[in-house]
Order: C-alpha cells, then structure tokens, then sequence
C-alpha cells in the first residue's frame, strides 16, 4: 500500500476510510435514541416517540440544537487546553476502530479488497494504545476548567482508566496465546475454525470459548475504559455533578457524548471480534449462503453482505449489552472501583494467562 | 520539606501541626468542596461544605435555611383553617400526612370529635402520604448511588397513588384535603375498591423492586456498613421514624401513642440493627409493605357516614343554606373572613409523619389565629446527623446518607 497504489486502490482506501467515519458518525445519535427508548422500554416509559417513526429522528432535533446553542466560555477556564479536550478525545476514538476488520476480503481479479481500514500488523496493540489516548481528554479536560468537582472527575477517571487498562491488557494476552497473532484481520479468520464438532451442531473456535475467563474480564474492564455505569466515576452525576464534561456546553458536550459512544462501539467490536467471531458468519449463516445458488462475484459479494452483517449484528448486541447494564445496576465506589481492578481483575487476568500458557504447553488448545 | 517550604515563603513553620499525615507531601492538599445548596444529590437547597482529603470526608458541616418560608411565623398570622394550605408544603411528599396531624393538633386543642368514617379516610391518606414517601426516598437513594429503573418502578405505583389522591380532593401533590373538624370533601363512590387494587398492584411492585436491588452485590457494598449510627448517638440526635427504628430504637407512635384507629388495625413495626444505609433502606421497605397492609385493612372497615363534625364553630356551613338564607350567608363570610376562635390553651399534638415524630405546637389565647405555632419537622434532628454520619466515608458515602435519611427541605426549613 505505498509507492504502487493506483487510482483504483486509492479510491477504495478514501471510500474506507469514509465508510468508518460516516458510521462512527451516527453511532451517537442512533444510540443516542438506542439509550433513550431503551432504558424507557426498562422502566415503562415510553421515551421521546414524537418525531419520526419511533421517535428516531429525536437525535437530529438534539444535534440541531446542540449545534445551535450558544457556545459559551466560562471565563475561568484555561482556555487553550479547554478547547482541545473534547477533540483530543473523540479523536482516539475514531482511529481505533480504523483497525478492526468488519469483513474479510473479496478478490475482483487484479485487487483484492480488504474490509479493513488498516490492516496493521500490530492491530491490537494499536487499538490499546490509541484506545488509552481518550483519557488525556478527560484529564485536560478535569484540569482546564478550573473547577473542583471536574478535577475529581478527571482525577477519578485517570486512575480508573489506568486501572482497568492493565487488566484489559492482560485479559487479551490469553488471546493472543491461542491465536498467535496480534493481528486483528488473523484473530478474526482464525476463529473460522471449529473447535469442537457435536454431531450436527459444530462449535466454532471462537474466543469465547477458548478463552471464558479472559472474555468476562475484557467486558468489565471494558465498560470500566467506556466510562459507562457501574463504572461511571468519571461523571457519577449524583457525587460530583457531571465530573469532567461540566462546564462544557452545547456542542463541545455534545463531542464528548460522541466520544463516549465511540469509544461503546469500538469496545463492542473489540469484544465481538476477539471473542465472538469477528465477521465470522453466525451460525446458520453459511448454509443460507449455500442455498442462495449463486456463485461468482455474486456468490462473493453475498459472502461479504453476510459478514458485514453478522459483525454489525454482534456489535449491535453488545451495544445494547452496555445499555442493559446501565439500567439495571448501581454504581460502584471510588474505593471499590480501585478494589475490584488491583485485587480481583488483575490477578484473574494473570491467572488467566497462567492457565492458558499450561494448556497451550499440554497441547489442549 | 515543609521547614523549606515555609522559609521559601517568608513564613514561620507554625501552621505545620505535628501531627500531619506522612503521605500529605504538602500540608494543605485538603480541598474544601462546597457541595451544595444546588448539585443534583442535594434534593431540596441543602448545603455541605467539605473538607476532603482525595475523596475522603475529613471535616463537614451542613447549613440549610435555603428554603426558609417563615412557616411558623404565618401560622400565627393565618386563621387555622388558612393554615392548612401551609401544612402541605412542610414535607410535600407527605402532604396528606401533614394534614392529617395538623388537623388533629387543632381538634384535640379545641376538643372536637370527628365522625368515624373521616377517621378511617384520614388513616388511609396517612398511610397512602407513608407509602409514596418511602417510596420517592428509597428510590431517590437508589438513584444517587446509580440504580435509576429502581426509582422508575416506584414512581409509577406512587403516581397511581396520586391519582388516587386527586379523585379525593382535586389536587396530586398539594392536596390541603383536611378541615378542622372534618374533610374537604367525602371519598368518592367506590373508593375503597379502588384503593384495595392499588394495594394488590403496589405489593406486587414492592417485591419486584426488592428482587431487583436488595441481593445486587454492588448495591450491598454501597450500603451495608455506610453511615452506621448506633442506638445511643441516635438517642443523643433525637432520631424519630425509620431512621432511628433501624438502628434498632424501638419507637412508633402508632403503636405506642395510637391516635385516630391505629389500635383497631394489625401492623408490625420493622426494627433494623445497624443503623447503616442498608437498614434504613430495609426498614422502609418493609414499613411500605406495613402500610399496605393498613390501607387493605382501613379500605374494609370504612363505613359510609358523616364526614363533618357536629360542632358548629369548625363546621363550614352547606352550600345550600349558605345560597338560600341569609344567617347562612353571615355565618359563612364570618367564617372564612375571620375564622373561628379558638379556646386559650397550649396543646402538642404529635404523629408518626412518614419521617419520624412530626408534630404541631400551638398556642392559643383565644383568637382565630394561633398566638404560637411551632412545628416538629423530623428532618431537622435528622438532618443535624449527616456530617457525623458523613465525615471519614467518601463524597459518593456522603451521598447515600443523605438519600437514607431522607431530608425533605420544605420540612427541614419550613
């Protein structure tokens, strides 16, 4: 992909691109809409239902008036770093999920186009190390407004995010044992592979699996790196009023919001394609390709059409996943955030790798 | 470090304590923190500036005043039937139960009966104003520490609980349904029944909110052990109502004082033990199942009968006569013009209001207006807990407390 791209090459690389920017666009107002009627579904609301069908075009009424509201300054704040923390994190956020495959490649003669904005061979470490970068938002962030309760928000969500990360790192070692590979497009084909064959039913070697432990750790410490309850110190609106983001306004809050359902979706896809698959196909999916009759280009655009939709499918449910979870349980404490992470998270990730290092030795896995 | 430090600035070492904590490198990295009157855990204007060292509470106090309406002072210049409006307004999720013990403290002071059947609607409002308020504080202590559904299914048992209310008297929260002497207006037909399938609905809702928080393992490490205020210093604050009988204080004035019919129904009275947010949380919970009970057992025993008193100074004369005599017409202009006269005497008439000892002092010497009125509003004593009960738990702990005891400020400022 450097000196011999062609025009050809050049087109698919920009339409990539554009395809993640335009979806990572409208996870915000879609979930948006998602969390609003949801959690009304959870608690017999009914939510906002006025304007659109189901009440779905609620988020472009939102976005209109987050757009048009007076961009205020507060003039205590440190002005510079005030305005860069809302774009230094919803940038992060939408470069990690440049790196996760959503389908595999198709082969039209001379090119083979890869569903994948960038294949990089250190993916995954590339999505951990550009997934930590958000927090320097909500620190500068904390800092730049001047205000105590913001401080404690960022303060909080710094030792959080450090926290959680080091288990989150771990729990993927596991991982990259079974499959050898930090890549994500080679963790993901990888999975194709069955694990163990039932009769009819055939279980695929999908992370899960392999790897049940380490998948409940990366969750939690997931829903720990999104900021999202019963991890949502960082805002924990009853304690310290809105934390990070409180003297931010119309848009620029809007941009953290944005951000922060970024950042779900890129946790969600980082689940379903460690863990469940990736753009495997779900089961059932194959056959159906099978029957079609097609074969060809036809046949291989159908294959991508199926991929790309169980991979949005498994996204979509671990997005709602995270909203579940909001609506259904407290918050934890400062102290017992920082509890659970060193003391229970972080000896279970190493455990973790312990176990499977001892499998993969005697040849199990 | 600290010598240094202060000789870099020109100043003594004297602010250096000897006894400073090791790991505070600096000396004053305690931040104050005002916490109040307007952030959203602080329902009401309450106010708490915080010493905090990280997040830890080190030092506290509280203030409040922020809602102060010179409640008792208009009571000694509003006639008592004026008055009654006001008595809504002292703890507005329990207006029914305010009214109800205002009205008795004048009756008892005046010496007037009131008809059984006024009785049995009035036990009811007390415990339906019993049932909504445990439920908005059990369900807004749930939300300060982040469990928001838990809240929702509370709230939509206690706005069938309003509407209840509003067939009765028109109004949902400000519901002023008590007369000296007597009600607004009698129960509508029907009534009762509808209060029992009420009572069917919300148990059901009760258990289901229990199932749904109680065992929560997050929910028990925010609570069990939080905010522990043990038997003595309980006493030594003056706790009333379920704040106190969950640190073990065995004390219901339905019980123990039974005005109107209390002794005529079967209730237990839920005693906690640790007097922890947990306890608190358990008491009231169970104190809903309680009042349930009461409700189902006033809803059978209600008879239809006069709701009104056969005294005439209190009873506000019927429409008819007032429309179509002319004595009725004086009667009725003296009545709401100046009120009725109240003999001389002092009288404390107390209830067990849904946050403890709720109770009206009036003295009279003889005019339609009081000469003295003193309210015990039980979130004050309770409120005057909240920086012990607070100080070395974190800011989130802070939090819980306050939605455990359940300070309602239009009570606490009056």
């Amino acid at each position: 992909m450097t000196a011999g791209m062609d025009l050809f090459e050049w087109s698919v690389m920009i339409g990539k691109v554009l395809f993640v920017a335009v979806v990572l666009l409208q996870v915000a107002p879609l979930m948006a809409w998602v969390e609003r009627r949801g959690s009304a579904l959870m608690q017999n609301r009914l939510g906002p239902n006025r304007i659109g069908p189901l009440g779905l075009f609620q988020s472009i009424c939102d976005a209109i008036k987050f757009i048009f509201k007076e961009d205020t300054v507060p003039g205590h704040v440190e002005k510079f770093y005030w305005l860069l923390a809302p774009i230094v994190s919803l940038v992060p956020s939408f470069m990690t999920f440049l790196a996760i495959p959503i389908a595999s490649s198709i082969n039209l003669g001379d090119h083979t186009i890869h569903f994948q904005a960038a294949n990089l061979d250190v993916g995954l470490l590339y999505v951990l190390s550009i997934g930590s970068l958000g927090v320097y938002g909500i620190i500068m962030a904390g800092w730049a407004s001047n205000n105590k309760y913001s401080l404690l928000g960022s303060l909080r969500s710094s030792s959080q995010m450090i926290s959680y990360e080091l288990s989150l790192g771990l729990s993927i070692i596991g991982i990259l044992m079974t499959f050898s590979s930090v890549q994500l497009s080679e963790i993901a084909a990888a999975q194709g592979q069955t694990l163990l064959q039932l009769g009819p039913l055939s279980i695929p070697k999908w992370g899960i699996f392999i790897q049940p432990l380490g998948f409940l750790i990366f969750t939690t410490a997931a829903f720990a790196e999104t900021n999202r309850l019963p991890f949502d110190l960082p805002e924990g609106e009853s304690e310290i009023v809105a934390g990070y983001h409180l003297e931010y306004g119309s848009m620029k809050f809007a941009v953290f919001m944005m951000a922060e359902y970024v950042n779900m979706f890129t946790a969600s896809a980082m689940i379903s394609t460690l863990y469940f698959g990736g753009w495997q196909m779900l089961p059932g999916m194959q056959s159906l390709l099978t029957l079609s009759g097609t074969s060809g280009l036809t046949y291989e655009w159908l294959r991508i059409v199926l991929e790309l939709s169980s991979f949005f499918i498994k996204v979509i449910f671990f997005m709602w996943f995270f909203v579940w979870v909001r609506w259904t349980i407290p918050r934890f404490r400062y102290d017992q955030l920082m509890d659970l992470g060193w003391k229970a998270m972080l000896p279970l990730s190493l455990l973790n790798i312990l176990a499977t290092g001892a499998l993969i030795y005697f040849k199990v896995i | 470090m600290h010598e240094t430090l202060g000789n870099k600035h020109g100043v003594h070492s004297e602010h250096i304590s000897v006894d400073h904590d090791p790991d505070d490198l600096w000396g004053d990295s305690r931040v104050i923190v005002n916490i109040g009157p307007t952030h959203p855990a602080m329902h009401g204007a309450l106010r708490m500036v915080a010493k905090l060292n990280g997040e830890t509470i080190e030092k506290s106090y509280c203030e409040f005043g922020y809602t102060h309406r010179a409640k008792e002072k208009l009571g000694e210049n509003r006639t008592y039937h004026q008055f009654v409006v006001y008595t809504d307004r002292l703890n507005y999720c329990s207006a029914l139960s305010n009214n109800v013990t205002y009205a008795m403290a004048v009756e008892r002071l005046m010496g007037v009966e009131v008809p059984e059947r006024a009785i049995w609607i009035r036990m009811i409002c007390a415990e339906l104003a019993r049932v909504i308020d445990h439920l908005i504080c059990v369900g807004i202590n749930a939300v300060d520490i982040g469990a928001f559904s838990f809240f929702l299914y509370g709230f939509h048992q206690r706005e069938e609980a309003y509407t209840l209310i509003e067939k009765l008297c028109g109004a949902r929260l400000t519901t002023s349904y008590t007369r000296i002497g007597g009600l607004m207006a009698d129960a509508p037909e029907g009534w009762e029944k509808e209060v029992k399938a009420w009572v069917q609905k919300t148990r059901k809702v009760i258990d289901e909110m229990d199932k749904l928080l109680t065992g929560n393992r997050i929910w028990l490490d925010r609570t069990v052990g939080v905010g522990v205020f043990n038997k003595e210093q309980c006493m030594q604050y003056s706790f009333t109502g379920p704040s106190a009988r969950a640190s073990g204080i065995d004390r219901d004035l339905r019980r123990d004082q039974p005005s109107m019919f209390y002794k005529e129904v079967e209730f237990d009275v839920p005693i906690g033990k640790n007097g922890d947010v947990f306890d608190r949380y358990m008491c009231r919970l169970e104190e809903i199942r309680q009042s349930l009970n009461i409700v189902m057992q006033c809803a059978d025993k209600i008879k239809p009968g006069p709701i009104w008193s056969e005294d005439k100074r209190v009873r506000i004369p019927d429409k008819d006569v007032v429309h179509n005599t002319m004595e009725g017409l004086i009667h009725h202009f003296k009545f709401f013009m100046k009120g009725f006269d109240v003999p001389p005497g002092e009288a404390y008439t107390t209830f067990e209001g849904t946050n403890g000892e709720l109770g009206f002092y009036i003295v009279s010497k003889g005019d339609p207006m009081a000469h003295r009125m003193r309210i015990r509003g039980p979130s004050v004593w309770h409120y005057q807990a909240l920086s012990p009960m607070s100080e070395g738990g974190k800011i989130a702990d802070m939090v819980a407390i306050l939605g455990s005891i359940n300070i309602i400020a239009g009570e606490l400022d009056r």
